[in-house]
């Protein structure tokens, strides 16, 4: 490591340290709607920015915030392989689209950045199939769900699973899964 | 395998029905669209159909995510077959996943010369 490069690390290293100390200090509440007087509420996860992303996954499903998976679940992901067979679809991509997709995915993984939220995503696990990783599978967004009974989610016609973040969060496009948000097709707001 | 060439003709209408490598027809998509193949994980059986319905001029459903797919029939859409780089990728994805292989050029081909009857 040369002279130049040493000073950049140290200097994003207290960048970093200074940032997160932010969080760590203004993330009192996970929820972030019950003061409802911060006039700029940051978003649970970083709101999507690149049109390729958008545009190709979001064609068939909400495109996900990259910060709700970790960057080497985005990898598997990603993976000619994994596009090949993607959770029972096949969403292969040129190699073109899928690198530029693939790294603006990684470099905004849940361990990389991506919102207040983003940390408690930084585990990623397959679902029972033991094949891809799934957002639904990773603990914190089990324990915020497993409450809600199946009649609400699986065997609600206007929701159907618990992939369709956006059939319930109405501000899941916008990176926004706050409570207040919520609303369950058939069943109204939904109180932890 | 793929000839994407001869894609983006068909799509555009230069290609005439008469070149016989190629003759696209769009009676055989029609009958193809709505043909049933087994589905290699048990689920039910495939078709064209499945998601983007009988009737063209009508929006489908993504099987798997429920998502609504706007109208294939260029009569009510058209921006549909318009850009040769999103016909090949949706081709060759849902040929693997409907029909559990790549379609033949002449395959793709009669598909386009059905949708562009619609």
């Amino acid at each position: 490591m040369n002279h130049h490069q040493q000073i950049l690390s140290i200097l994003a290293v207290g960048i970093f340290t200074l940032g997160a100390a932010g969080v760590a200090f203004g993330d009192d509440d996970d929820d972030d709607d019950r003061r409802g007087k911060r006039s700029q509420p940051r978003a649970d996860f970083a709101p999507l920015t690149n049109v390729a992303y958008s545009e190709e996954c979001g064609s068939c499903h909400m495109a996900y915030q990259p910060g709700l998976l970790p960057a080497r679940a985005w990898t598997a992901i990603m993976s000619p392989a994994g596009l090949s067979n993607h959770y029972g679809d096949d969403a292969s991509l040129t190699d073109e689209l899928r690198n530029e997709i693939s790294a603006y995915l990684t470099a905004n993984g849940a361990d990389r950045s991506g919102g207040k939220r983003a940390s408690k995503f930084a585990e990623s696990r397959a679902g029972v199939d033991s094949g891809l990783p799934r957002i639904s599978a990773n603990p914190y967004f089990v324990k915020e769900h497993d409450e809600i009974p199946a009649r609400l989610i699986k065997d609600n016609p206007d929701v159907g699973s618990l992939s369709k973040c956006n059939a319930c969060h109405r501000g899941a496009a916008e990176g926004d899964y706050s409570e207040r948000q919520i609303n369950i097709p058939g069943h109204g707001p939904w109180e932890d | 395998m793929t000839s994407p060439l001869a894609i983006v003709l068909v799509a555009t209408g230069a290609l005439t029905l008469s070149t016989p490598l190629l003759a696209a027809d769009a009676a055989a998509g029609k009958a193809g669209w709505t043909k049933e193949y087994p589905a290699s994980d048990g689920s039910a059986a495939r078709s064209c159909a499945t998601c983007h319905g009988r009737d063209l001029t009508q929006p489908g459903r993504q099987a798997n995510t429920g998502k609504v797919i706007e109208p294939l029939a260029p009569s009510v859409n058209p921006q549909r077959l318009t850009d040769p780089a999103k016909i090949e990728k949706w081709l060759l994805r849902n040929c693997k996943w409907t029909i559990g292989r790549e379609c033949t050029a002449a395959e793709k081909a009669d598909f386009i010369a059905y949708i562009k009857t619609q």
